[in-house]
């Protein structure tokens, strides 16, 4: 698959059951490429709201967003790349502590803006919010220390311009 | 008004002026079936759920009505896949509901349970599956309204059985409310005004026109916008009908099997107009050096099928009616460009004659299919509705039958679905119980739902089918030949069964012709019959290839003559 710029696509859908598999199906059956996929309820319960992240050039692009528009349960596709938006995602990243690394790691805790939300003799597990750049950061920083287990979210994301709904 | 599922089922079908369903029994649709047991609705009781479908395509192909499928769950729903992807591929309307085990037993393994909501999802238009009574009547206007609208498609409805036995009050919505699904019909006029402005600019324009001229019922308005400005016109498969087969410009199909002269001005033209049409791969060849030296305008309903396989100039979005008529309003200037475009014209009449599609038959040799298809096409006047099934029966259908009118040429372009010709011709019939309708078939094809033969002896329809018998699978063996270095793998499927033999066995009529004089005698005959299937079988010569010939990833230029 041709690589090309990543793109963080927001899609708005009817929510139904099946909606989340067209959608995959729809990426799978075409070859297009997911990295990430969020999904989740909005104000109005009828509507669920999609964050998908995938790469293409503009003719993937511009097919991915075609394709995501034909799909009858399909509301609103917004392509976010090219304009302001917010982007984060949530990690939860368990730590192996010792006795004299605890300190560092609370200080990276602390400069990260993370939270410990569990701790226990031989470990400590954080939270992380943030956009990818200081998930990975963080997630840098502690590899020496031993990561025993991490999970991401994968990326939400929400434009600036009120036209990006 | 109380009314069981099945009863709504049979109501939302009259509120739809549904006149005939193409359907199998089964388990999981007895309650419907039951119903319709006194039910003032043609059902049409097939052999085998595919060609239900296909019957139900062919119907819709022929009428421009969506064709309707009933079938049970399980091996009677996964039955209608094929026929489903078909519909699709061509963007042909259709509903098929397929009964499904009760809604407390889905996701249990029971019997006869698939999964056909998940399996169909990639192959449907839409698909639904109906958990309660409720929101049957609202699903089924919405189903309907989603296959024939925008660019059309088939829709599944999966009915559980408890749904079909449940009881509501039936009122039939009188709108569609689907604020996710819009199909914009109107094309922007911006766009439209700069599209005739290039097209009255050009000096070497061809007008690509495909199967969306067809589903969009534009073919009067093509012609008109065609004659008026005198830009030659080229279908693709799925296009052929959509303008006049006989017409002075016309040149004949493009692409893999198409003419000389539709190739050549592909490759030639300074201003493609593509209405309708997709830019398959059999139709572009190599995509690189597809249209060298053209600006391309693009009139399509589907937005997708815009810029996915070649980069468009003007594209428009709409319905292709809507479009061609703007177009055909603001059109000035006309009889001047129609002069101005003669040289070009001329040109393309030189290629017309420089390499023609022959049809001739030396009596003392074995028969063409060529000859054949040619002599159908004289002998019922062109005015037959036929249908194909796939390879080389249906190139030299494609080559050798003009097709006047639209929704004459019934043929799996898409998909390519062998089978796909006599249950499409029984559904044809159906819609039009006056009309010739001949399947022009190979003989490895027409084996894929030869069991329809029955349906067609049972609903007395006089379907004609001429079966090109040349003992092999033609197009596969032909592929072979030319780059397979004559490695007949697995295509040579020999001189059986006895067609004559099996179709009198049905209960219809045979009729053989082994030598080119016979062949006029045998159609004369089997036109007459118009109380059963007759079946046509022509021993043709197995060597004869389809030709003109673009091979695989090759430009349109470079074609193989004969």
């Amino acid at each position: 698959m041709d690589k090309g710029v990543r793109h963080t696509i927001s899609v708005s859908v009817v929510n139904e059951f099946g909606v989340l598999s067209r959608i995959a199906g729809l990426f799978s059956g075409r070859g297009f490429n997911i990295e990430s996929l969020c999904v989740a309820e909005t104000l109005d319960p009828k509507v669920s709201r999609m964050t998908i992240v995938t790469t293409g050039d503009d003719r993937i692009l511009e097919q991915i967003t075609k394709q995501l528009n034909k799909l009858v349960n399909v509301i609103k596709v917004y392509d976010l790349t090219g304009e302001e938006y917010f982007e984060r995602e949530l990690a939860l990243i368990k730590v192996n502590i010792k006795q004299d690394t605890r300190t560092e790691i609370l200080s990276i805790v602390d400069i990260f803006r993370a939270k410990i939300v569990d701790v226990s003799p031989r470990s400590y597990t954080l939270e992380v919010t943030g956009d990818e750049n200081k998930i990975r950061a963080i997630t840098e920083l502690l590899r020496p220390f031993g990561i025993k287990e991490i999970v991401r979210t994968g990326r939400i994301a929400l434009g600036r311009s009120p036209k990006a709904k | 008004m109380k009314k069981s599922g099945a009863e709504i089922f049979l109501e939302c079908l009259k509120k739809e002026k549904v006149d005939t369903i193409f359907g199998y029994p089964g388990g999981a649709v007895l309650p419907i079936y039951d119903v319709l047991y006194k039910a003032d609705m043609r059902h049409i009781l097939v052999r085998h759920e595919q060609g239900a479908v296909h019957m139900a395509d062919g119907y819709a192909r022929a009428s421009g009505r969506p064709g309707v499928v009933l079938v049970t769950s399980g091996p009677g729903a996964t039955n209608t896949v094929t026929g489903l992807a078909t519909a699709y591929s061509d963007s042909i309307p259709m509903v098929v509901f397929t009964g499904q085990v009760p809604t407390a037993l889905i996701g249990n393994d029971a019997f006869q349970e698939a999964d056909i909501v998940g399996i169909t999802r990639p192959c449907t238009k839409h698909n639904y599956l109906v958990k309660d009574v409720k929101d049957l009547a609202r699903i089924v206007k919405e189903a309907f309204y989603i296959a024939t609208t925008g660019r059309p498609g088939p829709v599944l409805i999966d009915l559980p059985k408890d749904v079909q036995t449940a009881v509501t009050d039936f009122s039939y919505p009188d709108n569609v409310d689907i604020p996710s699904y819009q199909p914009n019909l109107k094309g922007h006029s911006g766009q439209i005004k700069k599209a005739l402005k290039l097209i009255l600019a050009s000096e070497r324009p061809v007008i690509y026109a495909g199967g969306g001229v067809i589903s969009s019922n534009a073919a009067a308005e093509l012609t008109s916008f065609v004659r008026k400005l005198g830009i030659p016109v080229t279908n693709t498969l799925m296009g052929l009908g959509g303008f006049p087969g006989d017409d002075p410009l016309f040149m004949g199909m493009l692409g893999m099997h198409g003419t000389y002269a539709a190739n050549m001005a592909m490759t030639n033209t300074d201003c493609l107009i593509a209405i309708g049409s997709r830019f398959d791969d059999r139709v572009t060849g190599k995509i690189d050096e597809f249209v060298p030296y053209a600006k391309i305008i693009h009139l399509d309903v589907d937005p997708t099928s815009i810029s996915k396989n070649v980069a468009v100039d003007i594209p428009i979005v709409g319905d292709i009616k809507n479009v061609l008529k703007v177009m055909l309003k603001e059109l000035t200037g006309a009889a001047k460009f129609k002069r101005s475009i003669k040289a070009w014209r001329t040109e393309i009449d030189g290629w017309a004659a420089t390499h023609t599609l022959s049809a001739k038959q030396d009596k003392k040799k074995k028969i063409r299919p060529q000859y054949v298809v040619d002599r159908l096409y004289a002998l019922t006047k062109g005015d037959a509705i036929i249908t194909t099934e796939v390879g080389q029966n249906q190139m030299w259908s494609a080559q050798f039958y003009k097709y006047k009118n639209p929704r004459t040429f019934l043929t799996s372009g898409g998909l390519g679905t062998m089978g796909y010709g006599l249950p499409a011709a029984i559904g044809a019939q159906v819609a039009f119980p006056e009309k010739t309708v001949i399947d022009i078939a190979g003989d490895g094809s027409i084996q894929m739902n030869i069991q329809e033969l029955a349906t067609a002896v049972d609903q007395k329809l006089p379907v004609k089918i001429a079966i090109l018998n040349n003992r092999f699978l033609g197009m596969v063996r032909q592929w072979q030949e030319l780059f397979f270095d004559k490695r007949y793998s697995s295509t040579c499927i020999g001189n059986k069964p006895d067609f004559v033999k099996l179709i009198e066995a049905y209960g219809g009529v045979g009729l053989r012709a082994k030598t080119p004089d016979e062949v006029d005698n045998v159609i004369k005959q089997a036109l007459k019959i118009t109380d059963r299937p007759v079946l046509m079988d022509f021993v043709v010569d197995a060597t004869e290839d389809v030709y003109p010939m673009v091979p695989a990833g090759q430009p349109l230029n470079k074609m193989l003559l004969v």
